[in-house]
């Protein structure tokens, strides 16, 4: 019986390993003949005429939804297999007793590689409190896990390319850092919820079973699986409006309104962005289109941030553990960072 | 046998619930279910990320849904 369990368990895990050999090469090729491939659709088997407003919307629309979701399935599959790597225990362990300024800089990049779901929030903020970790350090992880998003970046890397994703991350980063270091200079603890402190948590112990890399393959598909069916809707719907506007909006029409003459558009597309709640899927292939037709990096850099790292659903969950004050300063302080980042990328581009 | 889901807000709590029921009773494992969403209470278990899943006072899983097989053989050995 065991044996013959253990069988099938192996055959299982070599077809997974051999189906990765042959889905990965596939993916390549698709994704680099992807451009001719629509190309060849819309001019040719379609014989649409190339000059039309509605073609360019078209090709903008069957290009970008399979290379996007095409990027998505290869590196939401990437980050679910190096967040196997990491746990909050392990985290936890790695952060605690650490000083302010080394603590925050730890903090922030462990935040992009932890598991994370908003609603662990609670969870995560008590286990890292209780067990001596600085509050400004769980502030820059519980700012950095939201904000640099695995979604968000496809989408970056997808439509604007490298640098840009690059860039969201590296500001992301530095904002997360820099808050929770003010935050804790600030010395706030008065102001998270009496209770907290006193709570008595158990300590679960961390298991150091060696995880087999099958196993670890396995949580890249379920990731695939978890992400890209949450998401998929999102992005098409975003894609197609992001089509329309590519297509049918005039050249420079945003540069009066969201472009770099315009000072006061980085505060007020953050004020818009806070409290708008949209999964990251959504709004970027509109905010890509958005600056195609002259609006500035800087100001939709912002607005987007402010979109997915300070959203309404999460503060108010942040409410169960942390006084008023607390939560102001917090969004205060994030949206002072956006802000700034706003204005320089305004500044150098 | 006490099984608890420890967890409120996540759909993949609710998963979580319905998967170890449905995997309890296909195997005729009697059992007592009980979701538990109190914070304070969850952390009790020492756990960081919801849901939760204790048999017997004992913490076998957090953070995910774990598969079918792994969840039978948690409450066979209890």
């Amino acid at each position: 019986m065991e044996t013959a369990e253990k069988i099938v368990a192996s055959k299982e895990s070599r077809n997974k390993l051999l189906s990765i050999l042959v889905l990965i090469p596939l993916w390549a090729f698709v994704y680099f003949f992807l451009e001719n491939l629509s190309n060849f659709i819309v001019y040719n088997v379609l014989s649409m005429s190339r000059t039309s407003s509605f073609t360019e919307a078209f090709r903008f629309f069957i290009y970008e939804v399979p290379k996007v979701l095409l990027l998505l399935v290869f590196i939401v599959f990437i980050v679910g297999i190096i967040r196997t790597y990491f746990s909050p225990e392990r985290t936890r362990k790695v952060l605690e007793g650490k000083s302010l300024f080394t603590g925050n800089v730890l903090a922030s990049l462990l935040g992009i590689v932890t598991p994370f779901c908003s609603c662990s929030a609670i969870p995560l903020f008590l286990g890292f409190v209780e067990s001596g970790v600085p509050l400004g350090v769980t502030f820059s992880f519980l700012i950095a896990a939201p904000m640099i998003n695995e979604v968000a970046l496809v989408l970056l890397f997808g439509l604007f390319g490298w640098q840009t994703a690059l860039l969201y991350m590296s500001t992301g980063l530095i904002i997360a850092m820099i808050s929770g270091y003010v935050i804790g200079k600030l010395k706030l603890e008065r102001y998270v919820e009496d209770w907290v402190y006193q709570i008595k948590a158990g300590h679960m112990e961390i298991s150091e079973e060696k995880t087999p890399f099958v196993e670890r393959i396995s949580a890249g598909f379920d990731a695939v699986k978890e992400i890209v069916s949450k998401v998929w809707l999102y992005i098409i719907l975003g894609i197609a409006v992001g089509a329309g506007i590519h297509g049918y909006v005039p050249e420079n029409f945003m540069a009066g309104l969201m472009g770099k003459s315009a000072w006061w558009s980085v505060p007020i597309s953050v004020l818009i962005g806070v409290p708008m709640y949209s999964n990251a899927a959504g709004i970027i292939p509109i905010v890509q289109a958005l600056l195609e037709k002259g609006a500035s990096l800087g100001t939709v850099l912002a607005f987007m941030m402010s979109v997915i790292g300070l959203s309404l659903p999460e503060t108010i969950i942040l409410k169960k553990v942390l006084k008023l004050p607390l939560i102001m300063v917090f969004i205060g302080v994030v949206a002072a960072g956006i802000v700034i980042v706003g204005y320089l990328f305004n500044l150098v581009y | 046998m006490v099984v608890k889901i420890l967890g409120s807000c996540c759909s993949k709590c609710n998963t979580l619930e319905t998967k170890v029921k449905e995997v309890a009773s296909k195997n005729n494992i009697t059992a007592e279910f009980i979701k538990v969403s109190d914070i304070q209470e969850i952390m009790k278990y020492g756990i960081m990320m919801t849901p939760g899943l204790v048999v017997n006072e004992k913490v076998v899983s957090s953070g995910i849904v774990p598969k079918d097989e792994q969840i039978l053989q948690w409450l066979k050995q209890a």
